[in-house]
């Protein structure tokens, strides 16, 4: 069985994490073969190269790659399927965008943020937000799937796989890239951040909200709300963990001023640990916390902030 | 210029998903359901494109079961002009895939030949964040996928996406698909007196036969079942030995 797996390339670079986790869950299916589709994507195919378990690497050096366009990028992809049995990206923005359209394009279904594989046709992948895990088999000839990339460790270096220069496919033309905004924070983004600090209705005001930045800064993490904190407009909606938010899992997150409500949890209950500190001894988020301090924030987050 | 937005009848955000215990998907019997929160952002946008007089008509459908019609009713009570409902399930445990919804899309989109469909980023009970990118493959359209920002101007669309670690700004040709994102609006509440005109709005039924769609899933779900629990934790006294269990983890 073969495998084609679209690796995460930005600005030319490989993105080693993802790509290296997105390949063991490949390597359990066959043999691996990663498209590096970018402007200028030499360099990443080499650091492609060096997964180990990749046999080949086919790199794609397009301006029309340069931007992830999904409609040039899924023409590629489809153009290149025939000879594969699955086709892998890790579940990053750019590969949500372009895997589903390679799918429909293929008449397959695809399968979106694959937490497991059970064999070549069987996978698990969470629902409601992970508050389901579901198995489903797959009937399709050829099977699409973004894995993520959380569930799975990375592949090691240590391979030497062989890099193809592919050429590219014609430009569908509807799309074109105008500009990137990078966040304009020196913190890290919600859902790659190693610590999320997160704050809820309880911290009152926007203003309180610089309680949690100081905190998430003393620690190098991002921040994050409850919606009940952006609906109050404590809070920017990007700041949003949750179902109808972002879906976070930090090595630890610390939920500050939050009940824990259903919605809530969903986006933020596979962190490895968890702290919580609310002053409602009672509140839902201590059945998920792995240390709970009953306290009031406005004590207590100065405190922290002063002894960490 | 017309829209056509596909709204999902979905669990209620604030409803405890609970797993059947015979593992075969997730209770939803007697379960409040609401609008898909990401496609009620699709229509707000909508309505408001029409509120600033570049759009005519907003037309909103929904596949699934019969009582998708309370969801169009409601998206009909915010503001859309029309519902079109494609009953193609009669059970609510049965979740029409993407690609059958695409494909149903698709035909809905020849008949009614709309300039924009404007869709959520996902649903959030499959969230399979599927279907705007698959209708837009189906139809050979460009797409614009997790928009914060839209602003069409003539025959293109210029949309600001949200990408890992920040925005990222497309131009792309009309006619689109765009799918929306958390940061695009706030949507409203509907009204009392609009919940009312709502009932008298158009609303046509269909059938997935009708369109000549096979809806037949290619996703055979073996099992359904609950995530890995998480051990109880402690509760500390202060924020001293809060800060010692967190040094004897390793997390700080």
């Amino acid at each position: 069985m073969a495998v084609l797996l679209l690796a995460e390339v930005a600005g030319g670079e490989l993105s080693v994490d993802a790509t290296a986790k997105t390949v063991t869950a490949a390597k359990a299916l066959g043999d691996v073969t990663i498209l590096c589709a970018s402007a200028g994507c030499g360099g990443a195919a080499e650091a492609a190269a060096k997964l180990d378990g990749v046999v080949k690497v086919l790199c794609a050096d397009d301006a029309a790659y340069g931007h992830d366009l999904a409609e040039p990028v899924a023409d590629l992809i489809v153009s290149l399927a025939g000879d594969y049995d699955h086709i892998l990206a890790p579940a990053t923005s750019s590969a949500k965008n372009v895997m589903p359209r390679v799918a429909a394009l293929l008449d397959v279904m695809v399968m979106s943020d694959v937490s497991g594989v059970v064999d070549g046709d069987t996978f698990q992948r969470p629902i409601y937000a992970g508050n389901a895990i579901q198995t489903v088999k797959s009937s399709d000839n050829k099977k699409v799937l973004t894995i993520r990339t959380t569930s799975f460790d990375a592949a090691g270096q240590g391979g030497s796989a062989a890099v193809e220069s592919i050429a590219a496919v014609a430009n569908p033309g509807l799309s074109e890239w105008i500009e990137d905004k990078v966040a304009q924070s020196d913190r890290p983004e919600l859902t790659s951040a190693g610590v999320v600090v997160s704050g809820g209705r309880g911290i009152g005001s926007e203003d309180g909200f610089q309680l949690i930045e100081k905190l998430a800064d003393k620690l190098g993490g991002a921040v994050g709300a409850s919606r009940a904190a952006v609906d109050s407009g404590y809070a920017p909606n990007d700041w949003q963990v949750g179902q109808t938010g972002k879906v976070v899992a930090p090595d630890l997150y610390i939920a500050v001023g939050i009940s824990g409500a259903i919605q809530h949890l969903a986006g933020m209950k596979d962190s490895k640990i968890i702290v919580a500190i609310n002053k409602d001894e009672e509140a839902p988020i201590f059945q998920v916390a792995d240390f709970g301090l009953v306290a009031d924030l406005f004590d207590a987050v100065p405190a922290l902030i002063e002894e960490l | 210029m017309k829209v056509l937005v596909p709204v999902k009848r979905v669990i209620d955000y604030n409803v405890k998903v609970r797993v059947k215990a015979d593992g075969t998907g997730v209770d939803l019997a007697n379960v409040k359901m609401s609008m898909n929160p990401f496609d009620e952002i699709a229509v707000e946008e909508a309505i408001r494109l029409r509120e600033a007089g570049k759009v005519a008509e907003v037309v909103v459908v929904s596949i699934g079961m019969k009582q998708s019609d309370q969801t169009l009713r409601t998206a009909l009570a915010m503001g859309a002009d029309r519902a079109i409902l494609v009953v193609a399930a009669d059970d609510v445990h049965q979740d029409i895939e993407p690609l059958a919804v695409a494909k149903i899309l698709k035909a809905v989109v020849d008949e009614e030949k709309p300039d924009l469909v404007l869709a959520g980023k996902q649903a959030i009970d499959n969230d399979m964040n599927a279907t705007g990118q698959m209708l837009s493959a189906l139809l050979g359209w460009s797409q614009a996928t997790f928009a914060s920002d839209i602003d069409i101007d003539g025959d293109h669309a210029t949309v600001t996406r949200e990408v890992d670690g920040g925005l990222r700004t497309i131009k792309v040709k009309m006619p689109t698909i765009i799918t929306v994102d958390l940061r695009l609006n706030e949507p409203r509440y509907a009204s009392l007196p609009n919940i009312m005109k709502a009932k008298k709005k158009p609303l046509d039924q269909k059938t997935a036969a009708d369109y000549g769609v096979d809806v037949s899933p290619r996703l055979e779900i073996i099992s359904t079942g609950e995530p890995d629990e998480r051990a109880a934790g402690i509760k500390v006294a202060d924020v001293a030995e809060l800060v010692a269990k967190l040094k004897e983890a390793g997390a700080v």
